[in-house]
């Protein structure tokens, strides 16, 4: 074995990993194993996984080695281990999406993300916890039990995708899928000092994603740096045709963009409406320093107004639930999944509401109700037409700004990571976290969190996050590596290291 | 806006085949109120912000239109593979419980 | 309320009080390869659940994307049903719970529809009538439930459910009518006659085969009754999956005295959904509803709008075929056929089987005479469709083409038709089989001449002198000979060439 990771595999990035299989330092079997090992040895305290396929992983990573001894060209993440979040289909693969109603489903097809990393030659560890159907900002909807943050164990890892952030910081997984809806990827990255992409809308497919809100959804790379959010970026990009709403134009070139990691002479503009009030004093404080080190690192910062900015929430709050209401519906106990009450009695109908009572989490139930209330009759254009209004707001604030800076920043997320449990009981708090997310799912256009430091009150994460137009994903990947490199520089090493082991 | 009442919150739990307990439908009243509560302002947004304007409504994010796909066969599921995954099954076709309804 | 016929008022009766106001929703599946939104297959009859897929099966995270020919499709009928085709429309949601909708949500239209406003011009009653269309909408159909158990099998009574989602997502084109007024006492046949003509356009645009007993087309019919003199429609009923022309006919003709009956007695028609029996001619209440239904519609957000450009409409107008009115006008014309003669072709289904005939070179009034007599006579005493007798109209352009040939003379022909239609082979076959060719060989029919000279002398001694009236006994007397197989019209000639010389 190596030594260029101190002996421990699961410290690398993935493209040193990846780096490592190729030259015959190391096998991919070894590196499998290695992250197997980590994963029994901590997951109990971080419960980031819902399934670990060590069988699938294994032979897997088998077929990588197999393919290198036979001398074939391998891709730039072959070998490297990644956790898929249970959203996603895997054939013969158990697919929960963190919910009752789903358990023991076994998807007899693969998910055009799945196909992607499988013929990249990625070895998928198994499936990441989240929060039910990916309704909630802490991973603590999971019908599973929550996810906890290495950083902290009492606290939240962010959600939906909460499992998939944890496994990061717990150094389970150099790298891990996501979705985001409404902040799903880039709150659990704020949270856990990690990296979070949302591709443009469209630039990932979402055939084989099981939907929370169709319109908003969308896949993208979870990693410890921006390199190797941007190789992972590029194997699950690109155009598909079984997704009506997938881009059918190149992926821009996001690895290219990080290696490249220099601002200089790009417009970035401060968003006016996410500062101040609401704020967590040691998230601003970060967030401004960052700001100031891009202005040094040769950036001009201007400050942008974006009014329409203040109603995304509730815009958001209304749209996704609306989607929700109807995308869940298929979860009916008649083709898959639970079902509850068939006694010989029941009629259709009573089993249908008695499996869907039993089987969704009050989170889903609320978010249902909410959606069939906004899509009824006589509610429709008060509530979900105007929150589409509001959208075309969104999308023209957006346009205004972009017509004069290179991308956007501002805190991903109001606070550091809460404790468990803090917000279950009131959902208009709980919502706040996705904040200053959920602006770009409106838009559809590209966003990011990386790791801005440690706030001073309570030395968790904060993160900062960055927003470019459609399809200028790679913008999102020069100021992030940009950034990176400037505060690894400063810190003398990567935030990521400071985390408490476990 | 009016505020939410058991009663309603009683239909969009019947229109959304959710069989909510009497605690939950109360309980659900008082949250959907406070949500709305929040959320209704979009209106209110859109007026102001809108500045009298007609401000068309974004269902699309991206401005793509016709997407289409050849009219050519793709291979189907095994339907032992699907049915094994059902609640029930019977003679290749997917048991569910009696149906009260028209056809 | 139970109605049963007894207490119905007459047809007549009710018509003397009220005028019916019609609305007709016609779902046609479309004859495409693959479903709307998925690559499954849709043939006819396959084992259950073998043409499904994650998209027509609504497994989680599957996504639908549309069809390229069934939106061509739509687009076409919308043309051939004088539409607006719109520049740009969305499929929407429509949100309800049953159990053969996979995704428990139906993908349709609903407020954008891709055609609208058009008309179709049909006959009935001796005059046309321009039923206007509302619009045209692309959707997809439904899995099919087997409802097993229980006393009567049917769904009532039924322990449980069995489906089949093979069906689930074949395209489907529902056209709407506008509401239908002015048809009085027609109403009834106005409806069948725009069903058949819309069935003929739909296979004329070779769209769908559109058979109605397969379900590829299903009829629901909207009645309501207003009182004579009277403006505002009353309370409708809608009658649901009407699968013949008949029944449509029927069912409009019931529901009319069912409402009649409801007003008569000073009661309220009930707004519901009812059900057509083939077995009485009746309708019954479908399950009334406690809450009004509130399908939420919302624009489907996986799929992206239909912008057809107005080149591509351009372009597919011109690929429309002649349509069924200018077509029947056209085959009178060219048949010469009284518009009598042409009622009946058209009523007796002919029309079709006729032009496919003259198609395989049978001269028209030939093929006529076959399918209007012999042919129709037979279906007629069969009691099945013209187009379900066991001879095709290439057996038939046979028959005449035999004919025109000599090999047959009129009575053979009727001979072979026979053997055809009893299952015998081909026309060639029951020729060779009942050994049914005329007699052409000369030689043989000198012989059998020169028989009947010799026996009838005096007849011969006529003709001879230049009277030619005994001659019919003398060619009677050689048919008789040759059983008929003979050609008459060559049998005079060689017996008149005889006697002259
Ligand atoms: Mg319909
Ligand atoms: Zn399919």
């Amino acid at each position: 074995m190596s030594t260029a990771f101190d002996g421990d595999l699961t410290r690398g990035t993935a493209a040193a990993l990846a780096a490592a299989i190729k030259a015959g330092d190391v096998t991919a079997t070894e590196v499998a194993q290695a992250h197997l090992d980590r994963i029994a040895k901590v997951d109990e305290k971080v419960h980031a996984f819902l399934h670990i396929d060590a069988e699938g992983a294994l032979a897997q990573a088998a077929a990588v080695d197999a393919k290198r001894a036979r001398g074939e060209e391998l891709g730039p993440l072959a070998g490297v281990p990644l956790a898929l979040k249970d959203v996603f289909t895997m054939r013969g693969v158990p697919t929960t999406c963190g919910s009752k109603i789903l358990e023991g489903w076994r998807p007899p097809y693969d998910a055009t993300v799945t196909r992607k990393l499988r013929e990249a030659d990625l070895v998928i560890l198994g499936k990441t916890n989240m929060d039910e159907f990916a309704m909630g900002s802490s991973t603590e909807n999971s019908a599973y039990g929550p996810t906890r943050n290495p950083w902290d164990l009492t606290r939240i890892p962010g959600g939906s995708g909460g499992g998939s952030s944890a496994s990061l910081a717990a150094f389970e997984a150099p790298l891990a899928i996501g979705t985001d809806t409404g902040g799903s990827i880039r709150q659990p990255a704020s949270v856990t000092g990690t990296v979070g992409v949302k591709p443009t809308y469209g630039g990932v497919s979402r055939y084989g994603l099981v939907a929370f809100s169709s319109s908003l959804d969308q896949g993208g790379p979870c990693a410890r740096t921006v390199l190797d959010a941007a190789l992972l970026h590029a194997a699950i990009a690109g155009h598909d045709p079984l997704d009506s709403t997938s881009i059918d134009q190149p992926v821009p070139d996001v690895v290219a963009a990080a290696q490249r990691a220099d601002v200089l002479g790009m417009r970035i503009g401060v968003v006016k409406q996410f500062d101040g009030e609401g704020y967590q004093a040691g998230v601003l404080s970060r967030f401004h320093e960052a700001v100031d080190l891009l202005r040094e690192l040769g950036a001009t910062v201007v400050e942008v107004d974006c009014p329409s900015f203040d109603s995304a929430l509730s815009a958001y709050y209304l749209i996704a639930p609306s989607e929700c209401s109807s995308n869940l519906a298929r979860f009916d106990a008649m083709r898959y999944g639970l079902r509850v009450g068939d006694d010989g009695v029941n009629g259709v109908e009573e089993v249908m509401a008695l499996t869907r009572e039993a089987g969704f989490g009050p989170e889903v139930k609320r978010r249902i109700m909410l959606g069939t209330y906004a899509l009824s009759s006589g509610y429709y254009d008060a509530y979900y037409g105007s929150a589409q209004q509001v959208r075309t707001l969104i999308i023209r604030d957006f346009d205004r700004a972009f017509a004069d800076v290179d991308v956007l920043v501002s805190p991903t997320t109001p606070t550091t990571a809460f404790k468990i449990g803090e917000r279950v009981d009131d959902p208009m708090a709980m919502y706040l976290a996705d904040l200053c997310t959920i602006p770009t799912n409106l838009a559809g256009n590209a966003g990011m969190s990386i790791p801005v430091g440690l706030a001073p009150e309570d030395g968790l994460p904060v993160g900062l996050q960055i927003i470019a137009p459609a399809m200028a994903d790679d913008r999102l990947y020069r100021v992030g590596a940009a950034l990176e490199t400037a505060l690894n520089t400063k810190w003398g090493h990567p935030l990521i290291e400071e985390v408490p082991s476990l | 806006m009016p505020a939410i009442t058991r009663e309603e919150v009683a239909h969009l739990a019947r229109l959304s085949r959710l069989d909510l307990s009497e605690d939950e439908l109360v309980h659900y009243a008082e949250q959907l109120n406070v949500i709305l509560g929040s959320v209704a302002r979009v209106s209110e947004a859109v007026q102001q912000l809108g500045q009298g304007q007609d401000i068309p409504p974004t269902s699309h994010a991206l401005p793509l239109v016709n997407v289409t796909r050849p009219d050519v066969e793709r291979p189907c599921l095994d339907p032992a593979e699907v049915l094994g995954q059902a609640p029930a099954a019977q003679d290749q076709r997917f048991r569910v419980p009696r149906i009260l309804g028209e056809d | 309320m139970t109605t049963s016929t007894m207490s119905l008022p007459t047809y007549d009766e009710a018509l003397a009080s009220y005028d019916p106001v019609m609305g007709l929703e016609v779902h046609v599946e479309l004859g495409t390869a693959t479903k709307m939104f998925c690559g499954c297959p849709t043939g006819f009859g396959a084992e259950p659940n073998t043409q499904t897929c994650p998209t027509c099966l609504g497994l989680p995270g599957s996504l639908p994307v549309v069809n390229a020919v069934a939106i061509e499709s739509a687009i076409r009928i919308g043309l051939a049903l004088n539409c607006d085709i719109a520049e740009w429309c969305r499929f929407a949601r429509k949100n309800y719970f049953y159990p053969d909708m996979p995704k428990n949500f139906q993908t349709s239209q609903y407020d954008e529809p891709i055609a609208f406003n058009g008309y179709l011009d049909v006959e009935a009653a001796g005059r046309t009538w321009r039923i206007e269309i509302e619009r045209a909408h692309m959707e997809e159909d439904t899995g099919k439930s087997t409802h097993v158990g229980g006393a009567t099998g049917r769904i009532h009574g039924a322990d449980y459910s069995l489906v089949d989602y093979n069906r689930a997502g074949i395209p489907l084109i529902e056209i709407v009518t506008k509401p239908i007024t002015g048809a009085g006492e027609h109403a009834p046949e106005v409806a069948k006659a725009y069903v058949a003509e819309l069935r003929e356009l739909i296979r004329a645009l070779g769209v769908s085969e559109a058979r109605m007993e397969l379900g590829q087309m299903r009829c629901d019919a909207n009645l309501s009754l207003r009182p004579l003199g009277t403006e505002k429609f009353g309370t409708r009923s809608e009658t649901k999956n009407v699968n013949s022309l008949r029944s449509v006919e029927r069912a409009v003709t019931f529901e009319i005295r069912r409402h009649a009956a409801v007003l008569n007695a000073g009661d309220k028609v009930v707004q519901e959904t009812r059900h057509f029996h083939e077995n009485d001619g009746t309708t019954s209440p479908g399950r009334v509803k406690e809450e009004a239904e509130d399908y939420r519609y919302f624009p489907e957000p996986d799929l992206v709008p239909v912008a057809p450009s107005r080149e591509w409409v351009q372009e597919l107008r011109g690929t429309l075929p002649e349509l069924p009115g200018a077509r029947r006008k056209r085959l009178q014309a060219d048949w010469g056929v009284s518009d009598h003669d042409m009622q009946s072709i058209l009523n007796a289904g002919a029309v079709d089987l006729i032009v496919e005939t003259v198609s395989l070179g049978a001269a028209a009034d030939q093929a006529r005479k076959w399918w209007m007599g012999e042919l129709a006579r037979r279906a007629n005493e069969d009691d099945v469709d013209l187009g379900a007798l066991p001879i095709t109209p290439a057996q038939v352009a046979e028959v005449v083409a035999l004919t025109a040939a000599g090999k047959l003379n009129d009575k053979l022909a009727r001979q072979v038709i026979e053997g055809v239609l009893a299952g015998e082979g081909s026309p060639e076959e029951v020729v060779a089989k009942r050994g049914l060719a005329v007699v052409s060989d000369d030689g043989a029919l000198l012989a059998a001449i020169d028989e009947a000279i010799a026996a009838f002398p005096d007849a011969a001694e006529k003709v001879r002198g230049g009277n030619q009236g005994p001659a019919g006994q003398l060619i009677g007397a050689v048919m008789k000979a040759t059983r008929g197989q003979a050609d008459a019209a060559r049998v005079r000639e060689l017996l008149l060439e005889r006697l002259s010389g």
